[in-house]
């Protein structure tokens, strides 16, 4: 994606950004890459990255959701039988669903020296995803003490992130055509009565998972004021 | 000498964190820079590095515990080292740690500060007293960290000087009488919005000059007892036909493709005691000049008793703003994005015009189209105008 991107996107004074459609990722996979960039980073090896990805049906705990196993409703075995798997992870954040439909955004980048800072960071990525809903015409907002970005009572996009030295990991998961009954097993983010929903169910001419990769790439760098870079 | 580990700052508005994770357990050996301990704070996750080289003396803060930012969480020692009498004091003194600490609860950041004292000379103790500051705030840069007269002397400056400083911040007034207020949700959107169309728009502005006579004689042919529909309501309806007419104007600009709505949904800007907000007329090509009227009239007055549902200031495709109504002779709007137009209507009034050869008064107004040239050429612009004008003076096009 980032060589058709070309470097008019962004700033043109920014700071590098280098960004990577990935296609179906597993998780794990995910994983590993973020550690190798995240280390890569902090030796100042590598410019920040976006990384855009999809993953196979997968839920996955954060800090925050250990010791609250009554967030997922349904039994490990069960979601064995049904595909999904089930990951602990090191990110802020309770309990969510990853799968196919939905774009998963790694940034990994250095928040140094200008934007040490967790809750702008969180609002930036908010800001990335409503003006990736507006592009398509969705008017989507923040809720007051609740990370994400919702649409009404419904949560579009989930952000939660893992910082190491001022260095980014995980991030935000936005629905476009994501399966929503597969929410159902959890309660996501350990948010009880807020129901999920995707670009896909507001929009009766949903746009593609490539123009939504797009549109998150641009607001990504505006945003952020980086230049994306090939 | 024994180095304290502080609750790490992280965020200007952030005054807490919670431990998640001891990486190192106390008699454990730890790098420089090394993982030490994880917090969490909001939805994010940090991984906090070591500040020293040494063992894990002491870990002041278990997992679950949220404590204010700058408070000791951990003390790092020398191989072997005898950690001070005085720091583990305080924790026979303090055996009962709450589980949460709420920010403003200061007499709880206190007891890991008195930790800081042994280290201070009584001179500069005393020094501390007078000012009343607290010693453990001040960053010592003297032998091993310690607090020296200057520090605290260059601190009491700082304190004077820095109106952002913590303990003002809250306040709100600053020593040159300023005073100060957190930015409302309301204000901060519009911030943000305004500042976004800047940069993502090339915003380009033109300006006709319209004659409401025509209007103006249409208001007062409205028989008596029935409201005739407002100037804006009209000018409503010449925008709308010339929307459909050139759908460009309607359009907007997506990543790398132009979007056609299906319809018209026209944004009315009213302006409210604390800012601003845009009602928006759904589907406006299908509604007359009085069905329109009547909207406006209807969101305006919800708009400034916040009675508007979310889905009434949303999906606009065009916005009209109105200062005229305040005198603004004409403007030069910033486009409410993804819109690619806003019109902008200045005070209707009569004026000095020239028509056969006479000066004569006619009732006229700036009508201003702030366009996105990204999408929008000048000469569109200028026929989309030329169409308004044509409409609401009912000439022939």
């Amino acid at each position: 994606m980032s060589a058709d991107h070309g470097s008019a996107v962004g700033d043109p004074h920014g700071t590098p950004l280098v960004v990577r459609s990935l296609g179906l990722v597993p998780y794990e996979d995910a994983l590993e890459q973020q550690r190798a960039l995240v280390a890569a980073r902090q030796a100042g090896d590598t410019p920040d990255h976006l990384l855009l990805l999809e993953h196979p049906a997968v839920i996955t705990v954060g800090v925050s959701g250990r010791g609250h196993s009554e967030h997922l409703l349904v039994s490990r075995a069960y979601l064995a039988e049904h595909g999904i798997d089930i990951h602990d992870v090191a990110r802020g954040g309770d309990i969510t669903y990853h799968g196919p439909g939905q774009i998963v955004g790694y940034p990994v980048m250095s928040l140094k020296p200008d934007r040490c800072d967790v809750r702008r960071y969180v609002s930036d990525l908010e800001e990335v995803l409503i003006r990736t809903a507006a592009c398509f015409g969705v008017t989507a907002g923040r809720v007051a003490g609740m990370t994400g970005v919702w649409v009404g009572n419904e949560k579009l996009a989930a952000i939660g992130v893992r910082l190491s030295r001022w260095v980014t990991s995980h991030g935000f998961a936005l629905n476009v055509a994501t399966n929503l009954d597969h929410f159902r097993f959890i309660v996501p983010c350990g948010l009880e009565r807020r129901g999920v929903t995707s670009l896909q169910r507001l929009l009766p001419t949903p746009p593609s998972l490539r123009e939504v990769e797009l549109a998150l790439a641009t607001e990504f760098a505006s945003v952020f004021d980086r230049r994306v870079i090939p | 000498m024994p180095t304290d580990v502080l609750m790490p700052q992280m965020g200007e508005s952030i005054a807490e964190g919670t431990i998640v994770r001891w990486v190192k357990n106390v008699g454990e050996s730890i790098e420089r820079d090394e993982p030490l301990f994880e917090i969490s704070t909001d939805k994010v996750d940090a991984e906090i590095p070591s500040p020293a080289a040494g063992v894990v003396a002491q870990i002041r803060a278990q997992v679950g515990e949220t404590v204010p930012v700058n408070s000791v969480v951990a003390v790092i020692g020398n191989q072997g080292e005898q950690i001070p009498a005085a720091s583990a004091q305080v924790e026979v003194a303090e055996p009962v740690r709450l589980p949460a600490v709420s920010p403003l609860d200061t007499t709880a950041a206190r007891p890991s500060r008195v930790a800081a004292a042994p280290r201070l000379s009584p001179l500069v103790r005393r020094l501390a007293a007078e000012h009343g500051i607290d010693p453990s705030c001040v960053n010592g840069t003297g032998e091993d960290g310690r607090v020296t007269r200057a520090d605290v002397l260059a601190y009491v400056a700082r304190r004077h000087s820095d109106s952002s400083d913590a303990d003002t911040a809250a306040v709100g007034t600053s020593p040159l009488g300023e005073t100060s207020e957190p930015l409302g949700v309301m204000r901060r959107f519009i911030a943000e919005r305004m500042v976004a169309s800047r940069r993502t728009a090339a915003h380009v502005h033109t300006v006709f000059d319209v004659d409401f006579s025509r209007v103006a004689a249409r208001r007062a042919s409205v028989s008596g007892g029935t409201r005739a529909p407002g100037y804006l309501a009209h000018i409503a309806k010449a925008v709308s036909d010339a929307l459909v007419a050139m759908p460009v104007v309607n359009a907007s600009l997506r990543a790398d493709s132009v979007v056609y709505p299906r319809h018209v949904n026209l944004g009315i800007a009213v302006a409210l005691e604390w800012g601003l907000i845009v009602p928006v007329i759904k589907a406006v090509e299908s509604l007359s000049v009085e069905d329109i009227d009547a909207a406006i009239v209807d969101l305006s007055t919800r708009a400034r008793a916040k009675q508007l549902a979310p889905d009434e200031v949303e999906g606009g495709t065009f916005t009209i703003t109105n200062p005229g109504v305040f005198g603004s002779v004409y403007g030069l709007p910033i486009i409410n994005q993804p819109q690619s137009a806003i019109l902008c209507v200045g005070v209707i009034e009569k004026r000095p015009v020239v028509v056969d050869d006479a000066v004569v008064a006619r009732l006229r107004s700036y009508l201003t189209l702030g366009f996105d040239h990204r999408l929008i050429d000048g000469a569109v612009a200028d026929r989309f105008m030329v169409r308004v004008r044509d409409s609401l003076e009912e000439r022939s096009l």
